[in-house]
């Protein structure tokens, strides 16, 4: 089976016999192959129903779903459904089957053969990461968390080019969910699947999605767009309010410390000549020169006592904190900078080394940006480097 | 009436302990000389017309049932004919058959299916009925159809309630079997009916009734444990 398709919705409805109001109305949207597309709204916006149409667990009324410009409606359903990775929030394993077999269900409607279908079982379990030792048990011998773990795999096995996902982690409690969504994230900064997501919650979308689809009641679309274009600009008041009142702050969190222009910072050392510290400090947005130590981590703020002899002299007028790591997200670092109340804090990389400087300037700055140059979904928490 | 009861002969009771059967007490003695006469043919005949009503019986419902599993509609119906056929005492079936399929197994073993229909029928339904939603959802989600949902699913997963139904079944036709030589089909009524108030008589035949009634429960409850491995991964 191939890597990504291409999945289009072309002015789709749905209307049920007997309700005036259609569940999906003209609904029309592309989502590039691989990437992850979330249909986000409040409950009865026919978000689920948008994504059962894909593999005709919901016929559609009026339009067409094309995969990789091919109808689905041209396809038998089933066979359809073989073809795609179907996994949801009661995740639905078969209580009567071994993990393995679990996994191993579209696998035997493919008439895969036996060693085959084990090698493949192996190779999901790692890439889920679960112990190759879960193998052999039944769904209820296993943790929520787990059971998730194998509905992916299980979605999964054929390797299929399109995923749809319905609030895969909502019966998971928030600890573990934002565990698997990082994991989740991870594993697809890997197999790069095209996936439909829904979910209610917001946050979640912003998370996950490369694309959000803002739907609102009576199946219409509200706004389609990249969470930074969301956050930034909404249109109209119902994804203004539903993308919350916090929006900035959401923004700040699809951005880490190493995706802004940070200042140059003014690194001393403890006997480095004083003409040379002023002249750093002059070049720089900052008033005081920052001491750092033989390896370049940061030790402090140097204070005006430290710099009126020839040589810098170790008199600190306060502490490096908040040190912030290239790898924070602004939201986290710019908490960092509150509670220390401090204005700016030197950033590290991985070795501890200062790399420049964090300010509110810069966070403000951050919140202008081009919503284009602010990555999403798996890019964001996993760039490609 | 009075031909039928007329069967019900007194057998004379020879054999081994003269005193105690004499007493009409409990004859160890008695039973064992007499046991291979008396009781293997009427236990198996017995055995056979359990087995094959509990069989057939469970061939109509299943087809009944899945039937039903497809157009809801049918629940109803079928629950109420079925019905009828339970609550319709074998004895009165027997008689009513008598002219039509006459003496013989075949009279019985009618009677006995049409008695335990809407046991089997109902656990079907019941079993099937309590597969999770989301299980189903996600059979169809990955592309099995209708047919592999049942076979591979929902079957299994209905197999403890389906189990539990022919367990019912199997016990009650049992002891309604013990009528049974009533339409002239023998079994181990017979046998108690044929020297009633003699105690060893009445304690071997009636005693094996048991017996078997309680070997098909403990063979079915074997099967399902066997078959449903993942109810017993639960405590473990």
């Amino acid at each position: 089976m191939s890597d990504a398709a291409t999945l289009e919705f072309r002015s789709v409805t749905k209307r049920y016999p007997g309700q005036r109001e259609p569940a999906v109305e003209g609904l029309s949207l592309t989502v590039p192959a691989g990437e992850i597309c979330v249909l986000v709204g409040p409950s009865g916006c026919g978000k689920t129903t948008a994504m059962r149409m894909v593999n005709r667990m919901t016929e559609i009324t009026e339009g067409d779903i094309l995969l990789d410009g091919k109808s689905v409606r041209e396809r038998r359903p089933a066979e359809l459904r073989r073809d795609i990775g179907y996994a949801i929030q009661q995740i639905g394993l078969f209580p009567h089957m071994s993990v393995a077999d679990n996994i191993a269900t579209v696998p035997r409607l493919l008439g895969w053969d036996k060693a085959r279908i084990g090698r493949r079982v192996g190779e999901l379990l790692e890439l889920v990461s679960l112990d190759p030792e879960t193998r052999d048990r039944y769904p209820a011998q296993l943790s929520g968390g787990q059971r998730q773990r194998v509905g992916v795999a299980r979605a999964l096995a054929v390797d299929p080019p399109l995923m749809l996902m319905d609030e895969p982690f909502g019966a998971i409690d928030p600890i573990n969910r934002e565990r698997l969504q990082n994991e989740f994230l991870r594993l697809q900064s890997e197999i790069r699947k095209t996936i439909v997501f829904v979910t209610h919650d917001i946050d979640e979308a912003i998370k996950m999605g490369d694309r959000i689809a803002v739907m609102r009641q009576g199946g219409k679309l509200a706004q389609y767009a990249t969470p930074a274009e969301l956050l930034m600009f909404p249109e109209g008041r119902f994804v203004e309010d539903f993308v919350g009142a916090d929006r900035a702050l959401k923004r700040l969190a699809l951005q880490r410390v190493r995706d802004v222009d940070l200042w140059k910072a003014p690194l001393v050392r403890v006997g480095e000549p004083v003409r040379d510290a002023r002249g750093k400090v002059s070049d720089s947005d900052l008033e005081y020169p920052l001491l750092v130590d033989g390896d370049g981590r940061p030790v402090g703020w140097l204070s005006e006592k430290g710099l009126r002899g020839e040589r810098v002299e170790r008199e600190l007028r306060s502490g490096p904190e908040p040190i912030v790591d290239l790898d924070d997200v602004l939201r986290d670092a710019l908490s960092d900078l509150l509670q220390n109340e401090t204005q700016y804090g030197p950033v590290v990389n991985a070795r501890g080394e200062v790399t420049g400087v964090l300010s509110i300037e810069v966070l403000g700055h951050a919140l202008r940006a081009d919503p284009e140059s602010v990555p999403s979904g798996a890019d964001a928490l996993f760039p490609a480097t | 009436m009075i031909d039928l009861l007329a069967q019900v002969q007194l057998h004379n009771r020879s054999g081994g302990g003269a005193s105690c059967v004499a007493d009409n007490g409990f004859c160890p003695g008695w039973i064992v000389d007499n046991f291979t006469d008396r009781y293997v043919d009427p236990f198996f005949q017995h055995v056979y017309l359990t087995v094959v009503s509990v069989a057939i019986g469970f061939a109509i419902a299943f087809a009944l049932a899945l039937l039903a599993h497809r157009r809801r509609w049918l629940i109803g119906p079928i629950t109420q004919v079925t019905g009828i056929l339970y609550t319709l005492p074998s004895l009165a079936v027997f008689f009513l058959l008598l002219p039509i399929t006459g003496r013989g197994n075949t009279t019985a073993i009618i009677a006995l299916v049409a008695y335990s229909l809407l046991i089997i029928f109902r656990n079907l339904m019941t079993g099937l009925d309590n597969v999770p939603e989301e299980a189903k959802d996600a059979g169809r989600g990955m592309g099995l159809t209708d047919r592999q949902l049942l076979w591979r699913v929902e079957l299994p997963l209905a197999l403890p309630e389906i189990m539990a139904g022919l367990r019912i079944a199997s016990t009650t036709v049992v002891g309604l079997a013990t009528l049974a030589f009533f339409a002239g089909a023998g079994g181990l009524g017979e046998q108690i009916f044929a020297d009633i108030n003699f105690k060893s008589n009445v304690v071997t035949a009636g005693g094996l009734a048991v017996l078997l009634a309680a070997a098909l429960d403990g063979l079915f409850l074997l099967t399902q444990w066997l078959a449903t491995p993942w109810m017993r991964a639960r405590s473990a």
